[in-house]
């Protein structure tokens, strides 16, 4: 480079460090900054999904470290098992049942808050409030809501009219399972209705315009428009929903714990019953990892569709 | 009564009044160009007329129908084309066409038949099943624009429709766009910063500002006889060359009327000038000539010269030349308000 006289002191002469330090070595700094995650997944993801695969196969019990290969054996015992069935097709009503409902939900509610003029803020605040309280607590609110004496709905129902007999919310399997749905729904419903929020404010306000512009009214609009523009995040919503409901035990376990006779168990709650309080860990670890390979798919299925809606295709 | 009239049209957001009091009136079959600088309130316009946005106040009439705020944007008769397109990303280019039949509840067989027409009207039938994000920037103009005509409205509201195609295109598609809104002959609104485009292509040019609209002729009457000084810089590149005569008056004329004093014949009613040339640009079919005024009415504001390559007198920089205008090429400004005076007293 042929600089003039000169121009090589001037640019000396500015105050720039001239060493590479760590900020510049792009590669060593993703490594030194990637650790910290990758120690975490390791330690409290790997080991212990390692430990419950090799325990599935073992005739392991809590409280020995005696570790003997039992091979399919815990499976097939799982397998026959009535009350097994019983959780998986639980499992299975359970996650689908809620997160139809909290679709529906979340997406009506978003429209709502999005068509209103004032106290949008306010409104969507509050929405986001049950997420943030603790689930044990407001499972406490709510077997007072089911209780079978002063349950708040039947006594409701009962004045104004509605109920002639009497709802035993937990004494009752489908009871106790519309028990299970609803405050799953509850708890759900307003992180879904925040995605659905950000979502459509991802839709170009001028598609919008434009589809009111070519004569469309609220609903097709709605249907022909909106909501297939947002079909990719709301996708990736229930994929979400549908891992975070199906290995979910807490409600469950501080609703009903299973009861009545064993008929609300979902596959979480029967796996932590049997391997941990029943000692059992070795079917307790094949109950937990049963669905393992229907949620690998439906994780694979969800980032895919994330990175469609990231590349915007 | 014109086909889309606006009667003191005001809209405000907040404190911006974007649009202040625009009368406005477009004859029926005719392509009212709408010109002006970015942020003037061209779209704000357009919007108002469509019934996205309510006025704060005024009157808005189509078809000699008067079209409360609350007339829905569906009810008006209008297709629009925003300057992004807005086309739908999830719908092929035959889906995007079809939209506003469907939404007439027009008969399957109808709308294939509807879809095609527009589409060859456009020269897009081969891509009809392809979606948005397959298509080039041309051919999505194309698309948005044969899902604006399929439907027969009364009035296209097109909104810098070629301002995102490169320069090659876009007189191409301007060239097509006049043909064909002379072929279907529907009442259209054309919005454009672009003075050329909006020459080229405007029945009559409406002239915004700030909000208002400065001045409204064919092309000629707004090039030739500028209401303001707003409009004399706005239209013509270079713009109009405007000097100080006195305490109140300015004196306007074109770079391209400002020509050597040889050029113009003994008995020709001319006025000279003393014009010491400072740059000279050599643009092919152009020589640009920059430079100021000196001796008799001196400036010290840039004076441009536009002098076609046919005129061949020899100019060098740094020098001064005899320069004249023909009297009727000269125009007159009020210095304070910029209005035009029709008098030339100076
Ligand atoms: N929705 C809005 N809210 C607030 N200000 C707006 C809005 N739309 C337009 N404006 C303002 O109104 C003025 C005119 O805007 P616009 O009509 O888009 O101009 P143009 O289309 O001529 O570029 C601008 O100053 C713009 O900032
Ligand atoms: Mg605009």
């Amino acid at each position: 480079m042929a600089l003039p006289e000169g121009a090589q002191e001037t640019m000396t002469a500015a105050p720039v460090l001239r060493r590479r330090t760590v900020a510049d070595r792009e590669d060593l700094l993703g490594r030194i900054l990637l650790t910290p995650a990758l120690l975490y997944v390791l330690l409290l993801v790997g080991v212990p999904f390692v430990l419950a695969i090799l325990l599935s196969f073992s005739r392991a019990t809590s409280g020995s470290l005696a570790f003997s290969w039992a091979g399919l054996q815990n499976f097939a015992a799982v397998i026959s098992d009535p009350q097994f069935r019983r959780a998986l097709q639980n499992t299975v009503l359970f996650t689908v049942v809620s997160q139809v409902l909290v679709v529906v939900l979340a997406t009506s509610a978003a429209l709502v808050v999005d068509a209103l003029l004032v106290g949008k803020r306010v409104v969507r605040f509050l929405i986001l409030l049950p997420w943030a309280a603790p689930v044990s607590l407001a499972a406490m609110a709510w077997t007072w809501i089911f209780d079978s004496t002063f349950s708040v709905v039947n006594w409701t129902l009962k004045v104004a009219g509605l109920l002639k007999g009497w709802f035993y919310w937990f004494g009752d399997p489908t009871l106790a399972m519309i028990a299970i749905i609803t405050v799953h729904v509850w708890r759900m419903f307003p992180f879904a209705t925040v995605i659905v929020l950000a979502g459509r404010t991802a839709i170009p306000q001028d598609v919008s315009e434009q589809a009111m512009i070519d004569g469309a009214g609220f609903w097709r609009k709605l249907f022909q428009v909106e909501l297939p523009l947002l079909l990719p995040i709301v996708a990736v919503a229930v994929l979400f929903g549908m891992v975070f409901t199906s290995t979910d035990l807490s409600i469950v376990w501080l609703l009903t714990r299973g009861g009545p006779y064993n008929s609300t168990h979902v596959l979480a709650s029967l796996a932590f019953q049997r391997g941990i309080l029943g000692a059992d860990l070795g079917q307790g670890a094949a109950i937990a990892l049963f669905l393992l390979p229907v949620l690998v798919i439906v994780a694979v299925a969800m980032l895919r569709l994330a990175r469609r809606v990231e590349v915007g295709v | 009564m014109g086909y889309v009239e606006t009667k003191a049209l005001v809209k405000q957001f907040g404190e911006v009044e974007a649009v202040n009091g625009v009368d406005l009136s477009v004859e029926e079959g005719e392509l009212l160009v709408l010109l002006g600088p970015s942020g003037c309130g061209k779209t704000t316009l357009m919007r108002l007329i469509a019934g996205l946005e309510k006025p704060t106040s005024g009157e808005i009439y189509i078809d000699g129908e008067r079209m409360d705020p609350d007339i829905p944007p569906r009810a008006r008769g209008i297709a629009m084309v925003f300057q992004s397109y807005a086309l739908y990303p999830h719908k092929s280019a035959f889906g995007n066409i079809a939209f506003p039949l469907e939404a007439v509840r027009m008969a399957r067989s109808q709308i294939q038949e509807r879809v095609e027409w527009g589409a060859r009207m456009f020269g897009i039938n081969h891509l009809l099943s392809r979606f948005p994000r397959q298509l080039s920037g041309g051919e999505r103009q194309r698309v948005a624009l044969a899902r604006a005509v399929v439907r027969n409205p009364k009035v296209f509201l097109l909104d810098e429709p070629l301002s995102n195609l490169d320069a090659q295109l876009r007189a191409i598609a301007r060239y097509e766009l006049k043909q064909l809104q002379r072929h279907i002959g529907t009442t259209t609104i054309y919005v454009t910063h672009d003075q050329v485009e909006a020459m080229g292509l405007g029945d009559r040019i409406a002239v915004m500002n700030k909000g208002k609209i400065r001045q409204i002729g064919t092309p000629q009457e707004v090039y030739d006889n500028p209401a303001d000084t707003f409009v004399a810089t706005f239209l013509g590149s270079p713009p109009m060359n405007l000097i100080e005569l006195d305490h109140d008056t300015l004196l306007g004329f074109r770079p391209e009327n400002f020509l050597p004093g040889e050029v113009f014949g003994p008995g020709e009613d001319v006025v000279t000038f003393r014009f010491r040339v400072r740059q000279i640009e050599h643009l092919g079919s152009d020589r640009l000539l920059y430079g100021s005024l000196e001796e008799r009415m001196r400036s010290d504001q840039t004076v441009i010269a536009a002098i076609p390559i046919t005129i061949t007198t020899p100019l060098t920089e740094g020098e001064v030349y005899d320069f004249a205008v023909r009297r009727t090429a000269l125009r007159y400004f009020d210095r304070h308000t910029g209005l035009r005076r029709e008098d030339g007293a100076s």
